[in-house]
């Protein structure tokens, strides 16, 4: 899977859509529910959410993979959580600021 | 990264919130991005490089900017307050192009060759009018020049600073948060679309989920009425407006309840001003943004809690923060460096310089970016021991007498301290002793300006050698429409005149 900025995907076992703001340092495998994402638009396959990767995907947040610096955007919802080859991603914390323009 | 995709994940997840208009028949995301898709169809169509924009604010504005990207063409705005002959050179500047034009401004743009000019309201009824369309595919295009903006410059022909979409995209993901606004969210954009601002607002709001109401031209019964009917949170205005809305809300006693948040930049704010709007309006937070069109807009700003403080404090280094910018933005490098090169210590005046992907630093044919990143600004500023960012302005009004440099932006703040001073431009005039001096024009409140008690009081305040030694006097001061003053044009009448 070629994981470029601006590129969406879609879990293949929840509702969850996601934007790449930040490529990984190497290729790997982008996953949500324990299983690989689709791209965005595609069919998707079915199946369950991974009891281990179950804390799901909320709409705005980042969740980042430190190790290859891999980001990606929630756009939209869902029960599964992400992970980066095997490893699970993590919640950024991000202070939101005022708007300004 | 494009601008498209801030469209596109907002449309998919909140496709009937509305995006710009009104709360009665705006037009909500699906169909902005509906429209922006037809619109991008027939710019493929034509053999147009750049889709051009002559007009007032309206709905059409965001259609066109998204439609561009789509096409993989650079979105143009032109400043239509030209005179007739720049605007024709400017349209001229982006052939092959298609420009769309407000009716009544197509008589002075003539006949342009290679730009086909179409009227705003024909492009209204093809592609504003009626049913939403069907959503087009529109494949993605290669072309990273998001838009082009002619910087006004006072010499020589103006400037397109080119933004990419990178840039963009950088500065909208790294300061907005995806879809959180609220539903009840809106925003009044007062700025013109030919300002960097006005291009930011369309980028940050569709990727907030927040809607954008336009105002076609500011006048401040205008924006109270406005902001009053579709319950506007949130709104950006330039000083010189602040002060002229604060008039009508105190005469019509409009308080404005859904108002939450309120920005300003674009020049310094007085501070007489930001405390009557505290007052006015407690209910609503106050940020102050610096930044310019090379850096996609804001590079550091003062929130809402800094204000609190600031007006709060007792210490004068944390009061007078009211007249920062507030802290650079976590996503972007900033330092203020001497002539040399050198970083300068706290407090201590130097060039601003920035980097970071908002930063494109770059004009049509010319990069003015160092290799390593850094872009200097060509603002003159510093940090203070907090980090805050105090703008003094454009390097080139920094005043040099005698071999010091002395800030116009200082002097300016401290008459402005006197009650009689309604207005005041500080600036530097040739000078056969001391190369130049400091020069003050006034607009005075009672009309019998004592110069003595104001020069008493700059030299109190700060150095004598601050002191203005010639004093002018006017009913009121040049601005351009963002609310800039025009320095330089005062200059060289001053100049002309001695």
């Amino acid at each position: 899977m070629d994981i470029k900025p601006g590129s969406r995907w879609k879990s293949a076992v929840c509702t969850a859509e996601l934007v790449v703001v930040r490529p990984p340092s190497a290729a790997g495998s982008l996953a949500c529910g324990g299983v690989e994402v689709l791209p965005h638009g595609s069919e998707a396959a079915g199946g369950d959410v991974h009891p281990d990767f179950a804390e799901g995907v909320l709409i705005g947040k980042r969740y980042v993979d430190e190790q290859s610096g891999l980001e990606v955007l929630g756009a939209k919802p869902g029960k599964g959580s992400l992970s980066f080859e095997g490893r699970a991603m993590t919640l950024k914390d991000a202070k939101p600021l005022p708007a300004s323009d | 990264m494009q601008t498209r995709l801030l469209l596109d994940i907002a449309a998919d997840a909140c496709p009937d919130r509305l995006a710009v208009g009104s709360l009665s028949g705006g037009l909500d995301f699906q169909g902005l991005r509906a429209r922006a898709a037809m619109v991008a169809a027939w710019l493929d169509e034509t053999s147009a490089r750049h889709a051009v924009f002559v007009g007032l604010n309206g709905s059409e504005l965001p259609v066109l900017l998204f439609a561009a990207g789509m096409a993989g063409m650079p979105f143009v705005p032109v400043n239509y307050r030209l005179s007739d002959a720049d605007l024709r050179k400017l349209v001229a500047r982006t052939a092959p192009g298609v420009a769309v034009v407000d009716d009544d401004m197509l008589a002075r743009i003539g006949e342009v060759e290679g730009v086909e000019l179409v009227a705003r309201s024909g492009f209204a009824a093809r592609f504003m009018a009626g049913d939403p369309p069907d959503l087009r595919d529109i494949p993605e295009h290669e072309n990273d020049i998001a838009v082009l903006l002619f910087t006004s410059g006072t010499t020589g022909d103006p400037k397109a600073a080119v933004l990419r979409h990178a840039n963009l995209t950088s500065y909208v993901m790294s300061t907005v948060e995806f879809l959180g606004s609220d539903e009840d969210e809106a925003a009044l954009v007062s700025v013109p679309p030919y300002h960097i601002a006005g291009i930011s607002a369309i980028l940050t709001s569709a990727y907030g989920g927040r809607r954008i109401v336009y105002l076609p031209a500011f006048t401040p019964e205008d924006w109270v009425e406005t902001a009053a009917r579709e319950r506007i949170t949130h709104a950006m205005v330039v000083p010189t407006m602040l002060d002229r809305i604060l008039d009508v809300m105190a005469k019509t006693g409009e308080r404005l309840p859904a108002l939450r948040a309120l920005s300003y930049g674009g020049g310094r704010m007085s501070e007489p001003v930001i405390a009557r709007a505290l007052q006015m309006l407690p209910q609503v937070d106050f940020v102050n943004a610096y930044g310019l069109t090379e850096t996609s807009s804001t590079i550091a700003l003062l929130g809402a809690e800094d204000h609190r403080l600031a007006i709060a404090s007792d210490d004068p280094a944390v009061r007078r923060r009211l007249g920062s910018v507030g802290q650079p933005l976590p996503s972007i490098e900033l330092e203020i460096r001497r002539e040399d090169g050198a970083v300068c210590a706290p407090c201590e005046s130097g060039e601003i310089h920035v980097r970071g992907e908002q930063v494109s630093g770059e004009y049509l044919h010319k990069k003015a970016i160092a290799d390593d990143g850094w872009f200097a600004t060509n603002d003159s500023g510093w940090l203070d021991d907090g980090g805050y960012l105090f703008v003094e302005g454009r390097l080139d009004d920094v005043i040099v007498r005698g071999g010091e440099n002395i800030s116009p932006g200082e002097i300016e703040d401290v008459l402005r301290g006197l009650d009689d001073v309604a207005d005041v431009a500080v600036l530097g005039l040739p000078d056969d002793q001391w190369g130049e001096k400091v020069a003050a024009v006034i607009v005075s409140r009672s009309g019998a300006p004592d110069v003595d008690t104001m020069a008493a009081h700059v030299r109190g305040l700060l150095r004598s050698t601050k002191t203005p030694e010639s004093w002018f006097f006017r009913a009121e001061l040049p601005y351009n429409e963002t609310g800039k003053l025009l320095r330089r044009v005062l200059k060289a009448e001053l100049v002309e005149s001695a």
